[in-house]
Formats: structure tokens, C-alpha cells, sequence
């Protein structure tokens, strides 16, 4: 008797705080990859959430905003293992996250094993993530791989004049996705690419794929990112290679661009897409760099937001957003909760976001090429923009459908060409 | 040599063949059937001295795994956290000092230290105690990596090459033809030759101490046997002092060298753990020329299965070690006892 007292005190004294918690603060559950290629990216990804909650007072819908950070590896596995831990230890209310391409694969299918609770995307860009049977409680305010890659192909082609390219670009789920944004606009605009080489995310020895680029082509695509895109650009470098350079979406970012050395500076004049262009004159982009140089001593932070931030710092004011909307009722498996995110239209740095019946934004995207700025630092320079980019690229789902998933040989440049 | 030819006459001629064929492909311009067949000359070359230079880093890390093995039967786990940890040292110093070089020597002697405290401390107290010794190794290793995990954080460092180091240098050897006759000669990085040469040296100078001073003579007559080697009045714990000094000191020295042309991150440890236990295994455990072989037969087939059939890369490394263990189990260069 005296046994099964003490249990059931220990079980109580286990729940209690969880449920005294929910009356007045609200969990917030902080998925990012702080280990692996995207680490500094990562950090700056945590840096935003708090800038966010810290604009907003700490407070949402009346209640206080808590955090609870689980750092990821860029891995899957590890994300899903710690999302788990986030919501059976932590007892967070919602997730915020993960940073990288396959780990959102694999939150989407997570999601749908926890109905009650609520995750907002990070800043994972694969397309499968809200294409392929999304999950009704996974929602992505950033723009997938695919869109970043929109205008790009376009660009270079009608600009640059660059029609003959070979490509270097990550081998998962978001190096892709992102590099099919890039070569449906390329190959519908005429351009061809010769060859496509693959790399494990993570790798950190170019120089054979350095060594077997060809030379009869016009320029290369490069479709690496964070640490991974500072160690080819070294060997590049090194191995004295001086072709034209054409950045994907997390090439050319201020991840890259602060990077100690000169290797970067190879990437002086390089075309790149993505949601967002360093010298934006909007005012809500200026107002937010202002906000986050405020916010951070200047040797703690990245001289403007990273894409890496910026995801995670609109994922937030998502929330925030919605919560307030709501009264941060999250009764009933947060069912206003969830229909406030889908449906509120979210103004953000980037402009007005909504989402679609995937819950993946339509946004605009951008243009731009490094050029090196008057402190000596690089920079994104914008240069063109396309308005309203939508998951499909402004096909039918249908035509989306037909040229298949991104894969390694995904899209097929001839047969678009044709088309 | 001579009473290897006669006693081998069939795989003396397959050897001068293979080297034969080797120097051809290297040297000589390719007929455009070979370049059909297996691709451009200059990506070949390039797999080929990756591999190289690769192989010479490998040396370094499992030149003291071996030494230190071979000397006191003790299978060093933590040898990869040395490595890693000299890396991140020899970035903080290069980055303070912005001099490359003085890295080195900084780095030797801190990691050496750190060696001297871990065999006096740790491996002196459980001196034949095998699966002790792997187990505290394996524990240790855990535990710096953690540390290094805390003090150094996730991200990844990469160690800045000195501009009298960087950008690439011509090779004496042809890539390619033009089509109005001029040859092309490859161009590689000037550091990893730097690095090549660096380690050829190296490995040389060990040989003479090996084999030419009273030291290297006492360190053989302690593999060979080490209880009539101390029972004839030599102080053996002082030479295994100075042997895993030194064995750490290169791991470190290796870290700064992997930091300047690959990276440093966690789980480099690791993986240069393993590397260097291939490397031993295939090379003979406790032979110096033997880790040299190893290094750069495991070097080499790394960077050419990452150009010829990049999926299946990582296999071919284990098949290698797999094959030796086969037919040679104890090494290509390993003595068997």
C-alpha cells in the first residue's frame, strides 16, 4: 500500500508540472541542425526564434512564450528522435523546425503520428515535404527548394549568355529539389547541361569532382551549402579552376559569404536565387535587419541575416501570429490554432506570405549576384524578382506532376527544351 | 631483391609489369581508345595524386598508432581524438599567430604532453591487459570528443593555407595534347605536394632512427621482445614514454595537415580511428613501411573509387582489409610470429 502511495505521488509530481504549465506558458519546441554542414546557419536559425519571441514581448494571445531548443545533425533519424523528445519529455505544445531537406521529409511523416500537436517548418526546403501526402498539421511559411530556384535558369541564360553548364549539387532531398527550380527555368530558356555530379551532404574532399568537371562549358552550378560550400570553394581555389560560377539557393548566403579566407571571394559575381536579397529596400526587410543588429553585438551575429534566419524567424512570428488570433487557445488538438495558421495571411520581411491547400506558402522570389560590398565584406546584390511563385512553378499540378520528382537525373533538360 | 626475384620469378615479373603499366598510364600521353574507355587523362591523374596525398596523411596518423602498438601491444582508441584535437589546436594557433607553420610545433608538444600524461597516468597501470586497455580507450575517446564537442561546438573549422602555400603549381607530367601538339601539364595544389614531400621525409627520417641509431635499435629489440629487453637493464618504461609521446605528437601534427586541406568537425575523429586501423591492417601491425603501404594503397582507392564508381567507394576499402586479412592476416609487411 505504502509502495503504490508513493508511486502514484511520483507519477503525479511527473504530470503535474506539465499541466500547471499549459494553464499560463506556452512550450515551444526548437528543432535545428547544430551539427553537420549547416551548423553556423543553425545557430543564427535559434538567434531569430529568440529575436522574435523577444519583439513580441515573450507574450502570445495572453500567455507566455517558452523555448526549448533540440539540436539535430542534419540527419533524419536524430531529427525525428529528438522532435520525439521535444514532445514526450519537454511536453512542448508546437515544433518549430527542422533546418534541413530530408529531416523535414521526415517530420512530415512524424507529424502525422502526433494529430494533436502542431509543426511549423523551419526552414527545410524539399519539395516532398508539402507535395507528396503532406500532413494536416505540418505548415511551411518558407518557399520550397524547387521556388528558390525559379528565375534563375532564365537569368543566366538571357543576362549571362551561359547556355552550356555542368553541376555540382548535394545528394539528398533538398539539393534536388532546389537544383529542379534552377534547370526547369534553364532548359525551357534553351540552356543544356552536359553533366551532373552528385556529392554526399557533408563531404569535405572536392578534388576528384573538381579535377572531372569539364572545361568546354560556360559556367558551373554550384548546389552545396554552409560548410560544405566553403570547403569546395577552397579546393576550387587551390586547384587554380576558374570557370564562371552559378550559386543555388544556400551558396551564395551570408553563411558562406562572413566565412573566414579568401576561397569565397571566387564567388564574386555569381548569380543566385532564393526569398531574399541582402541590400532589399523594402521597409519591412530594412526595419528586421535593423531589429536583428539591434539585437546581437556585431561578432555574435551574421552582418545581415542568413536564409537559415530568416526561415526560423518568420516560422515564429507564424505562431506568434496565429496565437494571437486565437487567444492562444489551444484546446481541442488546437484546432483554431491550426486554422489560424492556415489561413492568416502573414506579413513578414519578405513580404505578404499565405499558405496553399498544402499549407506551403506562395511567395515571391529574387535574383541577385555577390559583388563585394564597401566594408570589404560580400554581399547579395538584387536583380530581378519574380512576384507570386507557387509550389507547381506556375504549371498544372498536373504538368508539375508529369515531369516527375526531383532525383538525381530529375528533370529531364531535353525533353523541356522540346516543350 | 635478387633472392626475392629467384625465389619468386612469377610475381616479380606480375610486380615490374604492373609498375611498368602504372608509369605508362601516369607518364605518357593516352591514345583517344584509352580516354574513351576510362575517361580524360587529367581526372585520372588528379585521383591519383589525391589519393597519394591523401595516403600520406593517413601515414601520419597510423605511422603512431602502429609505433605505439607495435612497441606496447596496446591498442590506442583514442588515437583519433588526438588527431582531432591537435586539428582544433593548430587552428587556434594559426589563427592567432597567422602563422601556419608555427602550428606545428606547438601542436606536437602539447599533444607529445598530453600522450606522455595519458601512458603514465593510464596505459602504465594495466600494462597487458588488453580488453582493459581498448575499453578505457573507447571511454576516453567518448569523453574528448565531448569535451571538443563543448569547447569547439558543432561547426565545422577549416585551417587557412598560407599564400606562399596556396593556388595550384605545374606537375612534370603531361594531361593532356592539344590539338597543335603543345603539351598540357597537370596542375595540382601546391599544398597537398608540399604535404606529400613533408611526409616522405618523415617517414625516411623514421626509418634511419629506426634502423640506424642505438635508439630506433632499442625500440626494435622491445617489439621483438620486451621482458628480455628490460630484464638487460634498459629503463623500457622511459622508451615507452618516449614512443607514445612521439606517436601522439604526429596524430596531432596530422590533425592540422587534415584541417588544411579537408576539415575539422566532430566525427573526424572517427573516422581517422578507422582509417588508420585499415591502414595498419592491411600495412602489418607495428611496421612502418607497412603503414606507408597501407596508407597509400588505402589512399588510392578511396580517390579512384570516388571517380570510377563513386557508390561503391566505401566498400572497396573494407574488401581491401578483408582480402589481407584472407590470405595475409598479418599484414602485407607484417611479420608473423
Amino acid at each position: 500500500m505504502r509502495k503504490l502511495l508513493i508511486a502514484s505521488v511520483a507519477a503525479a509530481a511527473l504530470i503535474l508540472p506539465g499541466m500547471s504549465l499549459a494553464q499560463d506558458t506556452i512550450k515551444i519546441g526548437v528543432l535545428v541542425a547544430l551539427e553537420g554542414a549547416f551548423a553556423e546557419g543553425g545557430k543564427d536559425g535559434v538567434r531569430n526564434v529568440e529575436l522574435a519571441l523577444k519583439e513580441a514581448g515573450g507574450m502570445a494571445g495572453g500567455k507566455k512564450l517558452e523555448i526549448v531548443v533540440a539540436p539535430s545533425d542534419t540527419t533524419p533519424d536524430t531529427a525525428v528522435r529528438q522532435a520525439r523528445k521535444l514532445i514526450e519529455q519537454d511536453r512542448v505544445d508546437f515544433i518549430i523546425g527542422p533546418l534541413s531537406g530530408s529531416e523535414g521529409i521526415a517530420m512530415r511523416d512524424y507529424a502525422k503520428s502526433i494529430p494533436d500537436k502542431t509543426v511549423i517548418n523551419g526552414i527545410s526546403g524539399a519539395l516532398e515535404t508539402t507535395w507528396v501526402d503532406p500532413a494536416p498539421n505540418f505548415f511551411r511559411f518558407n518557399l520550397d527548394g524547387a521556388q528558390w530556384g525559379t528565375g534563375l535558369g532564365r537569368y543566366v541564360v538571357e543576362q549571362k549568355g551561359w547556355k552550356r553548364i555542368a553541376s555540382v549539387a548535394a545528394d539528398y532531398s533538398f539539393g534536388y529539389t532546389n537544383f529542379l527550380g534552377f534547370a526547369v527555368d534553364f532548359c525551357k530558356a534553351g540552356g543544356d547541361i552536359v553533366e551532373r555530379f552528385w556529392v554526399p551532404l557533408g563531404s569535405s574532399d572536392y578534388a576528384g569532382v573538381i579535377a572531372a568537371l569539364p572545361d568546354d562549358v560556360d559556367a558551373i552550378y554550384l548546389g552545396v551549402g554552409g560548410t560544405d560550400a566553403i570547403n569546395f570553394l577552397n579546393q576550387y581555389e587551390q586547384a587554380g579552376a576558374d570557370t564562371n560560377l552559378i550559386g543555388g539557393t544556400i551558396m551564395a548566403d551570408a553563411t558562406v559569404l562572413a566565412a573566414k579566407g579568401r576561397a569565397k571571394e571566387a564567388l564574386i559575381g555569381t548569380p543566385t536565387s532564393g526569398p531574399l536579397a541582402s541590400d532589399d529596400p523594402s521597409p519591412a526587410w530594412q526595419a528586421y535587419v535593423a531589429s536583428y543588429r539591434a539585437a546581437f553585438p556585431e561578432g555574435e551575429r551574421f552582418p545581415t541575416p542568413s536564409l537559415f534566419g530568416v526561415g526560423y524567424y518568420i516560422a515564429t512570428k507564424a505562431a506568434i501570429n496565429a496565437l494571437n488570433a486565437v487567444n492562444g487557445d489551444l484546446s481541442n488538438g488546437q484546432a483554431a490554432f491550426k486554422t489560424a495558421l492556415a489561413t492568416l495571411p502573414l506579413e513578414t520581411p519578405l513580404g505578404t506570405v499565405t499558405l496553399n491547400e498544402n499549407r506551403q506558402a506562395t511567395g515571391s522570389v529574387v535574383v541577385t549576384e555577390v559583388e563585394e560590398g564597401p566594408d570589404g565584406n560580400l554581399r547579395s546584390v538584387f536583380k530581378a524578382r519574380t512576384e507570386g511563385v507557387t509550389q507547381t512553378l506556375g504549371m498544372t499540378p498536373e504538368e508539375f506532376r508529369a515531369m516527375g520528382l526531383p532525383s538525381r537525373d530529375t528533370p529531364d533538360c531535353a525533353k523541356l527544351r522540346g516543350g | 631483391m635478387e633472392a626475392f626475384f629467384r625465389r619468386h620469378p612469377v610475381w616479380a615479373a606480375i610486380i615490374l609489369i604492373a609498375a611498368a603499366a602504372a608509369a605508362w598510364l601516369i607518364l605518357a600521353p593516352w591514345p583517344p581508345a584509352l580516354e574513351e574507355a576510362l575517361g580524360r587523362k587529367r581526372v585520372f591523374l588528379n585521383a591519383v595524386f589525391s589519393g597519394i596525398t591523401l595516403g600520406a596523411l593517413y601515414f601520419l596518423v597510423a605511422s603512431g598508432f602502429t609505433l605505439i602498438f607495435g612497441l606496447m601491444r596496446n591498442v590506442n582508441l583514442a588515437h583519433g581524438s588526438l588527431y582531432l584535437l591537435g586539428g582544433y589546436i593548430g587552428y587556434e594557433v594559426s589563427d592567432a599567430t597567422g602563422s601556419w607553420l608555427l602550428a606545428f610545433p606547438v601542436v606536437f608538444v602539447i599533444v607529445a604532453a598530453l600522450g606522455v600524461v595519458l601512458q603514465y597516468v593510464v596505459f602504465r597501470r594495466m600494462e597487458g591487459e588488453e580488453l582493459r586497455q581498448t575499453l578505457v580507450t573507447i571511454g576516453l575517446s567518448v569523453v574528448v570528443a565531448d569535451i571538443l564537442l563543448w569547447v569547439w561546438g558543432g561547426s565545422s573549422y577549416q585551417i587557412l593555407t598560407p599564400d606562399w602555400l596556396s593556388g595550384p603549381m605545374d606537375l612534370p607530367v603531361v594531361a593532356a595534347v592539344r590539338e597543335n601538339g603543345d603539351l598540357v601539364w597537370l596542375r595540382y595544389p601546391q599544398v597537398r605536394i608540399w604535404i606529400l614531400i613533408a611526409a616522405i621525409l618523415l617517414g625516411v627520417a623514421m626509418w634511419l632512427v629506426m634502423n640506424r641509431t642505438r635508439v630506433g635499435m632499442l625500440i626494435r629489440a622491445g617489439v621483438d621482445d620486451r621482458e628480455m629487453l628490460a630484464a638487460s637493464g634498459v629503463r623500457i618504461q622511459l622508451v615507452f614514454l618516449g614512443v607514445f609521446a612521439f606517436g601522439a605528437g604526429l596524430a596531432g601534427i596530422a590533425g592540422i595537415v587534415g584541417g588544411t586541406f579537408q576539415s575539422l568537425s566532430p566525427g573526424e575523429d572517427t573516422r581517422f580511428l578507422l582509417a588508420s586501423l585499415v591502414v595498419v591492417i592491411v600495412g602489418g601491425m607495428g611496421s612502418i613501411p607497412g603503414a606507408a603501404l597501407g596508407a597509400v594503397i588505402i589512399g588510392l582507392s578511396e580517390q579512384i573509387g570516388l571517380v570510377y564508381a563513386p557508390t561503391y567507394s566505401v566498400v572497396f576499402t573494407f574488401l581491401i582489409m578483408a582480402a589481407v586479412l584472407a590470405f595475409r592476416p598479418q599484414g602485407l609487411l607484417g611479420r608473423s610470429r
